[in-house]
């Protein structure tokens, strides 16, 4: 868990898991080397809602991502697989430029969001970050009310100019995020009194709430039971329509379940992306296989 | 469990005996353990009980107090009317009291001397401000209730003992014969001190109180606090939050650490310098005393503050700036006040310390006789430490019991701000 929170001693943490972990590649058959190219990465999507070219990130002096080349579609989800450490996270992490908040971190490289680059000077981390939501691994609501944790972001930007806006706002985006109905009769509640699948809901409802363009999913699930698990997944797979959402995920099933596009990532890498159907059943790098059929990771 | 289950499955004699001697010697070393923890906090609480003891048995007497109650003629041969403040008010009242205890006065005045080392000048005071009231008083007999002499209050409260010899106690044989004889009567009463409490500094014990100085600290603790909170607090939240992590940002938080263990006389040095030499704040004044305490108070503030900050999860400044707050609106509105519990405890418990503080208050100008309320921020103060500290040194034995009384008062005050302190933090806290 600390080694989710604390994004600084992550990098020693992970070269280290990475060590041993990753396998020794020599000992598959015919193994092709290659990481997902411009060319590969255009060609595959055909109208792109954001493009990575060669995006490169340090921490410190040690890399943790090498040359990503990737392009996300708008209104359908993608998900980023791979092993402990690979980067994936990392690489989300650069689309809101979270990583700023990390002293040591430096992103090389073009993110673009619907053609302009997020790393530019003139962006503003506040702009950005309100037009891509993120959800943590962790739910993470504010320690106030329901109605607070989901008012915060259109106060902050001031999206509502009344407070029957401001109520419409809140309402819709519970609704949406499919916990209206188990929290309208306590609102002014303590959010950190639900339970971790509604919180996790509730998180999700916070994202929404200032109409974002894509959200960011930082392995939703993973501190969550089966059944809000399952809540969540039917939530992604309705706010599809509406949202561009990349999902960084250890499960392969999940992978498999509520996305339209995979990526996998290995040792910093972005060694294959391609539609998920493709992907599980007849992927192009050996790496790829391996993993998906459990053989490392 | 795990052992139990190892030992079923590997049952050899040998190994389980090494086993068993090693499980014994664990056994062993936890009870010694916990028995030097047991004995470490009873010895703890024997020093505290010994210490708070001490000070309540020698202190409480002072909330008891004997008063006199004594019909006083007001002869109109004695009082000038165009001169009232010149009249020999002491004398009118050692009059009454001979002629209550019906002793005649000799031509050197031995006797009256005698019967006015029994009584507070408060008498003649009261005197003064009733006719300077009401002038048609001159000639009628009323009624005055005073304190009466610390030492012969100490008498009744039987510090003073007969059984000690004549020559070795302040009060002869012959006033205590009269001490007996107004007890006797019922004109001498007692009650409680509330004289200790509405009194500042006086030459005279039975008249000194710390309300003086109770004032002089309170207004002192606001100069510290208004000062050391905010400053203290922007400054670790700008550590902490805002600055860059480098080489100057270690150096400062290196001193910062120091100067909370620089020795508090340096403080007083330094504000002596500072202040007084420099600045030209008035000497004495809780202003200056404040200011001090400010300096030696940050540093504590700042390194509550910065520990109150760490101690908020990564995850609700990634959730806010995940929402587009930016780094401003992630600390205001969400890391401080999830810090500020732990903030106002440590603001309060530092400023607690400040209270307590003497030496460098010495160095100011502090440790002065001030026979009254302070006049405001620049007037001329004392504070109840240097108040312990001047009574102390007081050669009255009426004096004593004060510093131990005051000591009291002291440590209710500290007692009234910690217990502030966990119930600001309950409060912030129960809102989650």
């Amino acid at each position: 868990m600390t080694l989710i929170l604390n994004p600084n001693a992550s990098p020693l943490l992970r070269g280290h898991a990475m060590t041993v972990q990753s396998p020794d590649d020599n000992a598959h058959t015919p193994v092709i080397h290659t990481t997902v190219s411009h060319a590969q990465a255009a060609a595959s999507v055909g109208e792109a809602k954001i493009k990575a070219r060669d995006v490169k990130v340090f921490y410190g002096d040690k890399q943790a991502l090498f040359d990503v080349n990737i392009d996300i579609p708008a209104k359908s989800v993608t998900a980023f697989i791979g092993p402990s450490g690979c980067g994936k996270s990392t690489f989300l992490r650069c689309i809101n430029r979270m990583n700023d908040t990390i002293p040591s971190a430096r992103v090389e490289g073009v993110i673009e969001i619907d053609g302009s680059d997020v790393n530019a000077k003139s962006v503003d981390p506040v702009v950005l970050r309100s037009r891509v939501g993120m959800v943590f691994q962790k739910p993470n609501p504010f320690p106030k009310t329901i109605f607070e944790n989901v008012a915060y972001g259109p106060k902050i930007h001031g999206l509502a100019t009344g407070k029957a806006e401001l109520e419409a706002i809140v309402e819709s985006s519970l609704k949406k995020a499919g916990l209206w109905n188990e929290v309208a009769d306590r609102l002014h509640q303590p959010g950190t009194g639900l339970s971790g699948g509604q919180q996790q809901r509730l998180v999700i409802a916070r994202a929404i709430a200032v109409s974002p363009e894509v959200i960011l999913m930082d392995e939703p699930c993973s501190a969550l039971d089966p059944i809000a698990t399952a809540k969540i997944e039917e939530l992604i797979d309705e706010l599809r329509s509406q949202f561009c959402i990349v999902i960084v995920t250890h499960s392969m099933a999940q992978a498999a379940r509520v996305s339209q596009r995979t990526a996998f990532f290995h040792l910093g890498k972005l060694v294959e992306s391609g539609p998920t159907e493709e992907m599980f059943t007849n992927p192009r790098d050996s790496r790829t296989q391996d993993y998906i059929t459990g053989r490392f990771g | 469990m795990t052992d139990a289950t190892l030992g079923a499955a590997a049952p050899r004699s040998a190994a389980s005996t090494a086993m068993q001697a090693r499980l014994k010697k664990r056994h062993a070393a936890e009870r010694t353990f916990k028995a030097q923890g047991l004995a470490a906090i009873i010895v703890a609480l024997i020093f505290l009980v010994v210490l708070v003891g001490r000070i309540v048995a020698q202190g409480y007497t002072t909330f008891e107090t004997h008063t006199l109650s004594l019909p006083v003629y007001l002869n109109p041969d004695r009082i000038d009317r165009s001169d009232l403040s010149g009249v020999n008010y002491d004398y009118i009242v050692a009059e009454a009291m001979m002629k209550k205890l019906g002793v005649q006065d000799d031509d050197l005045g031995t006797t009256s001397t005698k019967v006015q080392d029994l009584l507070s000048r408060d008498f003649g005071f009261q005197l003064l401000n009733k006719l300077k009231a009401d002038q048609s008083l001159i000639g009628k007999t009323i009624t005055v209730t005073g304190p009466l002499k610390a030492d012969a209050d100490l008498y009744f409260k039987g510090e003073i003992k007969r059984s000690t010899a004549e020559g070795d106690r302040k009060l002869d044989n012959q006033q205590l014969d009269w001490l007996d004889k107004l007890e006797k009567d019922g004109s001498v009463k007692s009650g409680f001190n509330f004289a200790f409490f509405t009194h500042s500094d006086s030459t005279e014990p039975e008249q000194a109180g710390v309300l003086g100085a109770v004032v002089g600290s309170a207004m002192m603790l606001i100069i510290t606090a208004l000062i050391a909170v905010p400053v203290g607090v922007m400054a670790a939240t700008y550590l902490e939050e805002f600055a860059p992590k480098n080489r100057w940002t270690d150096i400062i938080e290196v001193n910062i650490n120091n100067l909370a263990a620089v020795p508090s006389i340096v403080y007083g040095l330094l504000g002596l310098a500072l202040f007084i030499n420099w600045l030209h704040v008035p000497r004495s004044s809780p202003l200056v005393g404040g200011l001090v305490l400010a300096l030696m108070a940050l540093p504590t503030v700042i390194i509550a503050t910065r520990s109150a900050l760490k101690a908020v999860p990564p995850s609700i400044r990634e959730a806010a700036l995940g929402v587009g707050a930016s780094k401003t609106q992630t600390v205001f509105h969400h890391v401080l006040p999830l810090a500020m519990p732990g903030v106002m405890t440590g603001a309060i418990l530092s400023l607690a310390h400040a209270l307590g503080e003497t030496a460098p208050l010495l160095m100011i100008g502090m440790v002065s006789f001030v026979p009254g309320v302070p006049e405001g921020f620049t007037g001329a103060a004392t504070v109840l430490p240097v108040q312990v500290f001047i009574w102390e040194n007081a050669s009255e034995r009426a004096f004593h019991e004060r510093t131990a009384a005051a000591i009291i008062v002291l440590l209710v005050f500290m007692i009234v701000m910690n217990a502030a302190a966990v119930i600001l933090r309950r409060r912030f806290e129960r809102r989650w």
